[in-house]
């Protein structure tokens, strides 16, 4: 029990004095989940309008392959990237594994369905109220899609954060693909992970605190969203 | 790109005949009024006009190449479809589809708000608006970019006395220059003030399409359809 109390207290010790390490595991996790998120982002909601515009012919197809995409456990997501990036891989040749790249890839292939599922679901009931007012306005399928994405916007940003909770906390596969190399590839996920095996519970609690704080702030911005959804506000 | 000649258009959706087979050429300036009790295809009627509805059989032909035409209509939904957008910006939307330049699209939606009574609500999100305020910002969404061609489906259904009178005069105004306005409606006084022209619909079939002087002429009962006859006198008719 002792072990514990002491830990917590160095953990918020290493807080308040913004420890130089866990500074550098926060911003570098930051950076490979933005960077994923708005790769994943501008993969996922054009093509969320489109599937809700558009009636081709595979569409109910590629929902459904979407929505299975979405159940993929990380760790199978993680695997198949490291197959496609290892040394004997398909794009082995761009030496990407064990790198910032590589877990930014794994990441964006594990969140983008997920946003796509967010936003194609708002996109297409925009759609339906849409629907009758924009072809009797003649609008071309670009002016569709645009006029979708630019008044779903707050429902986009919500798909976008929900990204951004399932990627911050992602740690199987980033683990495989990046391999939770010091001073290159570390996140917060992983450290924990690394650090909990190790019995440093003081590193691990306050990288858990960071990772507890990201976590609110993104229900605190979503919960915004929603309220200036309601009162009409941009 | 009038008259638009309709030749044996018929709509049918999942087995069901909602209209037609009707024969019909609407020409070009006033107002034609679509009257019928409900369900007798109105609303089929004028989507498929207008062509955001497909017709089964037969055919419509305007004048002008397809597109042209489209781009020279505007249709007034029965319930109001508002953009999540803000007065001014519900105005703007059809001014920048067709490319005119922002501060002359502003300009233009500044005047047109006023005329309809909510310059001061330019910045309102247009859902938050009461119905009538919506009517008329549908109304006049759909007139700000000069259309050849208006439908309106029941535009003063929900309205009081006062709103039903301005989105008369407003009509009137079109009408006036030059603008061809199919609408329909339930109100019988309404069609006597506004129509040129009465088409009434029955079961989805053209019972009657008459001018509108002939129609609602009290010494001219005789020429007239029974059914026609009826509901002008109010008689509920299924
Ligand atoms: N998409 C559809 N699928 C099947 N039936 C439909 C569809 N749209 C309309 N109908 C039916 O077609 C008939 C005509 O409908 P329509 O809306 O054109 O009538 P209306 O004259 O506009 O009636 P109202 O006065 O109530 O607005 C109705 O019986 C309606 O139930
Ligand atoms: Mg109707």
């Amino acid at each position: 029990m002792t072990d514990i109390w002491d830990g917590l207290a160095q953990a918020f010790w290493l807080l308040v004095q913004l420890d130089p390490t866990l500074i550098e595991i926060s911003a570098r996790s930051l950076t490979v989940t933005l960077t994923a998120l708005v790769v994943a982002s501008l993969i996922a909601m054009p093509l969320a309008a489109i599937l809700a515009v558009r009636r081709f012919k595979f569409r109910r197809v590629i929902i459904s392959v979407i929505n299975s995409l979405m159940g993929l456990p990380p760790v199978v997501v993680g695997l198949f990237v490291y197959i496609l990036l290892s040394r004997s891989g398909p794009l082995g040749g761009l030496g990407l594994l064990y790198t910032i790249d590589a877990m930014i890839i794994a990441q964006v292939v594990i969140i983008t369905p997920l946003i796509i599922s967010i936003a194609h679901q708002s996109m297409r009931d925009l759609w339906s109220e849409y629907h009758d007012l924009l072809i009797s306005m003649n609008t071309t399928t670009t002016q569709r899609i645009l006029t979708l994405l630019w008044d779903g916007r707050r429902a986009l940003i919500t798909a976008a954060l929900a990204g951004f909770g399932r990627a911050i906390g992602e740690v199987g596969a980033i683990m495989i693909v990046g391999g939770n190399i010091e001073n290159a590839t570390r996140v917060l996920t992983t450290a924990i992970a690394l650090e909990t095996s190790k019995g440093d519970f003081a590193l691990a609690l306050a990288l858990g605190f960071v990772l507890i704080l990201l976590a609110v702030a993104v229900n605190f911005a979503t919960h915004w969203v929603g309220r200036t959804e309601r009162e009409g506000k941009w | 790109m009038f008259p638009v000649v309709m030749q044996d258009l018929t709509v049918v959706v999942r087995g069901k005949t909602l209209l037609g087979p009707l024969d019909l050429t609407l020409e070009a300036g006033g107002i034609t009024v679509v009257m019928g009790p409900n369900g007798a295809g109105k609303t089929t009627f004028l989507k498929t006009c207008h062509g955001v509805m497909r017709h089964s059989r037969g055919s419509i032909n305007w004048q002008v190449p397809v597109d042209q035409a489209a781009q020279a209509q505007s249709f007034v939904f029965q319930s109001p479809i508002m953009l999540r957008r803000s007065v001014l910006e519900n105005l703007t939307y059809p001014l920048r589809l067709q490319g005119m330049a922002k501060h002359k699209a502003i300009e233009l939606a500044e005047t047109w708000a006023k005329r309809i009574g909510l310059a001061q609500h330019l910045t309102t999100p247009a859902p938050r608006l009461s119905g009538g305020e919506q009517q008329k910002l549908a109304l006049a969404r759909a007139l700000i970019t000069k259309p050849q061609c208006l439908f309106l489906d029941e535009p003063t259904a929900s309205l009081d006395g006062s709103a039903t009178k301005e989105i008369e005069a407003l009509l009137q105004e079109a009408a006036a220059n030059g603008t061809t306005l199919i609408m329909s409606t339930h109100n019988v006084g309404q069609a006597k003030r506004l129509g040129d022209h009465v088409l009434f619909l029955h079961q989805g079939k053209p019972i009657l399409y008459a001018p509108a002087s002939q129609v609602f002429d009290e010494s001219n009962k005789g020429g007239q359809n029974e059914l026609v006859q009826r509901f002008l006198q109010g008689d509920i008719i299924e």
